[in-house]
């Protein structure tokens, strides 16, 4: 397989063709925020934190989605890309109604964490305070609709390493939403095999346990990598 | 054509609770309203959430007593899913609830009621505060400040934060106490115990030269009402309720808390959002009763622990025979009391190895569509009350808190003290300053907001037969 360098923040770097300007910055160990992203499942590009500058573009890029090519020329944090991020991060906030304080996520949630390291310390925008529900019919897990962001990490790993084809998205703009089966409580699905992953792979406190508390929503992101690489690559190990 | 006189607090207590005092044609007080912080709004937005996570939301939705809210909802919880909570953490979820009152009462008493009959109170209110009683006392001052502390460390050694701590959670606790936090909280003891002494040594020569304020603050019959233990101990976070009346005469005994709203009525008065509960067989007038500290040691008959139980012998006497203590100034020699029984209880449970214990928390799914759940907070009790459906998400919430249940006492309170010092269409200062005092008598949530770092801001409106201004004062 054919190498490709390029540099990002001036850093010379090389990497594999098939890489992604995402996977470049993470071998060099540079740090673009993401959102969407999950290791483990494809990308969809879907929440555009992970905009970055490429010299001869005027379009800002998705890192995730974006493929290498021989001498780019990146940029990952300028003050341009860290308005962008702040003003995509405000509307996620304004979209919908996330209360972190008495979040179950509140901690060990990856919007409010962005939301910190991006230094966002008000939303310039006018909360929609959208009425949204919460499924609580399944037996183990709860959907809250208020803190989702659409960012169907559980769609995918609901499809792509369960297999089960439990969660979709349905509606569109600020209509859309995560749906169980044909659009039905959660509790009544048949397809939902009860195996979790989706709680594992929300960033926010959209999917939680059951009985879970202010705060205590913690998620081991790693155990859907070591499926993956399991099943991919036929090593059990996780990193 | 009545009148009336609006005391308005307008400052640093989100402006909505105020003081309106009537007065009758011939210009004399006949009645007085005190309009507290009502809890409607928030009521409503929780519908629909997991009950889960109410401790967490009600922990935040009041600033004042976050730990009492904390473990109210707690227990609601535990009664939806009906479970039996573990001995450890009833005994740690009890722990707290004492640090809670150790902090409050030493808030009110020291910070907030001392700097009144200590310095005077008439003295200017600039004056009239902590900062002065530290210039008067700063040894008393800072050991009153130090007294708070210690409640505030048991929270924090539990919760993990002094404020907000998301620790009770349906079916338990979250985490146990540590050995090093035994010991830390241990080391407070003999300094608690003596702050509260020289308190006690400063209430009863107080007591000497206050007795007009004990004959007008709030010296009338009413019920009492509070939890005790099966055999009528003082009871703080378990046990059933109790309703005496001011003849000391038991009227309602060991009432499930489940089943609170049996014999607790709460109307709804037009002028102002507030509902004012009462006890429903004797209905509005003579079913108003008073909770919190003063209640609490009328409806107990011990405390459970051997100093408190001799300062209850004593305090018992001060109704010359077998009725109830009801001047509502009392509830500051009741909250002495009650500081010293929670450091002994707080001491007795220390050696307790549950306290360590890992098996913290039961689990189960919604077993009851219905759950109260009733703790004594430093105020009075309180009362969570959250209908369910079958998936847990809340379809009606019910608080009840002490303020609440103070109120229509609290109204008397201040009609009773208008009464002795309104002179003509004049609001003067004197009465500004002792309606301001009987008001904290019952140590009301907004108290804390305001006096501890100056006078209680207070906006009084004396309204004409016309509804017209009469005299108008802002203070604060
Ligand atoms: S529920 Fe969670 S994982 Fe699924 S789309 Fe919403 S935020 Fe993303
Ligand atoms: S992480 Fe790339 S678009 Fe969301």
């Amino acid at each position: 397989m054919a190498a490709k360098t390029l540099t990002i923040d001036g850093k010379h770097v090389s990497v594999d063709e098939s890489a992604t300007i995402l996977d470049a910055a993470v071998d060099a160990g540079i740090y673009i925020p993401t959102l969407c992203h999950l290791d483990g499942v494809y990308d969809v590009g879907a929440c555009r934190l992970c905009l970055v500058e490429v010299a001869g573009s005027s379009k800002l890029l998705p890192a995730c989605t974006t493929k290498v090519s021989e001498g780019m020329e990146i940029q990952t944090d300028t003050e341009r890309l860290r308005q962008y991020r702040r003003i995509t991060l405000e509307q996620l906030f304004a979209e919908r109604n996330h209360v972190c304080s008495v979040c179950v996520a509140n901690g060990h949630c990856e919007l409010q964490t962005l939301a910190y390291r991006q230094g966002m310390d008000h939303v310039r925008y006018d909360y929609r305070f959208p009425q949204w529900e919460v499924d609580s019919t399944h037996s183990l897990f709860g959907l809250d609709h208020n803190r989702c962001i659409l960012c169907t990490r559980c769609v995918r790993v609901c499809w792509h390493i369960e297999g089960a084809g439990t969660l979709n998205v349905s509606g569109r703009g600020a209509q859309a939403r995560i749906i169980t089966d044909l659009n039905q409580p959660w509790g009544t699905s048949d397809t939902c095999t009860k195996c979790g992953k989706c709680v594992m792979a929300c960033p926010t406190g959209a999917l939680f346990y059951k009985g879970a508390t202010v705060g205590e929503m913690e998620r081991d992101r790693t155990k859907l990598e070591f499926i993956v690489t399991a099943r991919e690559k036929k090593q059990w190990i996780a990193d | 054509m009545a009148q009336r006189i609006v005391i308005d607090p307008v400052t640093r207590i989100e402006g909505h609770a105020k003081i309106s005092i009537f007065l009758d044609d011939a210009g004399n007080v006949s009645d007085a309203e005190f309009h507290v912080v009502e809890f409607r709004g928030f009521e409503k937005f929780c519908e629909g959430r997991p009950y889960a996570e109410m401790p967490g939301i009600t922990a935040r939705i009041c600033g004042i007593c976050p730990v009492s809210h904390l473990l109210a909802s707690a227990k609601a919880g535990d009664a939806i899913m009906a479970v039996n909570i573990p001995p450890a953490a009833d005994k740690l979820r009890r722990l707290m609830n004492l640090g809670q009152i150790i902090q409050s009462h030493a808030l009110s008493f020291f910070h907030l009621s001392a700097p009144d009959f200590l310095l005077g109170w008439d003295v200017p209110p600039a004056q009239r505060n902590v900062f002065g009683l530290i210039a008067a006392n700063a040894d008393l001052a800072r050991a009153g400040i130090r007294l708070r502390q210690f409640g505030q460390e048991i929270i924090a050694e539990l919760g993990g934060q002094k404020i907000h701590p998301a620790w009770a959670v349906p079916g338990g606790v979250r985490n146990p106490l540590t050995e090093a936090g035994r010991d830390r909280i241990r080391a407070w003891l003999p300094e608690a115990y003596a702050t509260t002494k020289t308190a006690f040594d400063l209430f009863k020569k107080t007591l000497e030269t206050h007795k007009k304020e004990v004959q007008i603050f709030g010296n009338f019959p009413s019920l009492f009402m509070g939890l005790v233990e099966p055999d009528g101990t003082w009871e703080h976070h378990g046990g059933n309720l109790r309703f005496t009346d001011s003849s000391g005469s038991i009227i309602a005994d060991q009432v499930d808390p489940q089943k609170y709203y049996e014999c607790i009525g709460e109307s709804v008065q037009s002028s102002s959002y507030l509902k004012s509960p009462y006890y429903s067989p004797l209905g509005i007038p003579d079913g108003m009763y008073r909770v919190g500290p003063l209640a609490r040691l009328n409806v107990a008959e011990q405390m459970g622990t051997p100093k408190a139980d001799a300062e209850l012998k004593k305090f018992k006497k001060l109704t010359r025979g077998d009725n109830a203590v009801i001047s509502s100034f009392h509830y500051h020699y009741a909250r002495l009391i009650e500081i010293l029984t929670a450091i002994e209880r707080v001491e007795a449970t220390l050696d307790d190895a549950d306290l360590l214990s890992e098996d913290l928390r039961a689990d189960a799914g919604i077993n009851s569509l219905r759950g109260v759940g009733v703790s004594e907070a430093p105020r009075g009790t309180l009362f969570h009350d959250y209908t369910v459906d079958r998936n847990g998400l809340l379809q009606k919430i019910n608080l009840i808190v002490a303020t609440g249940q103070n109120n229509l006492a609290m109204n008397q309170t201040v009609a009773q003290i208008a009464r002795h010092y309104v002179r003509g269409h004049k609001i003067t200062e004197p009465m500004l300053n002792r309606v301001e005092h009987g008001i904290r008598c019952y140590d009301p949530c907004l108290s804390c907001s305001t006096h501890a770092v100056g006078q209680m801001p207070l906006h009084l409106q004396l309204i004409g037969p016309d509804g017209a201004v009469l005299h108008e004062l802002v203070r604060g």
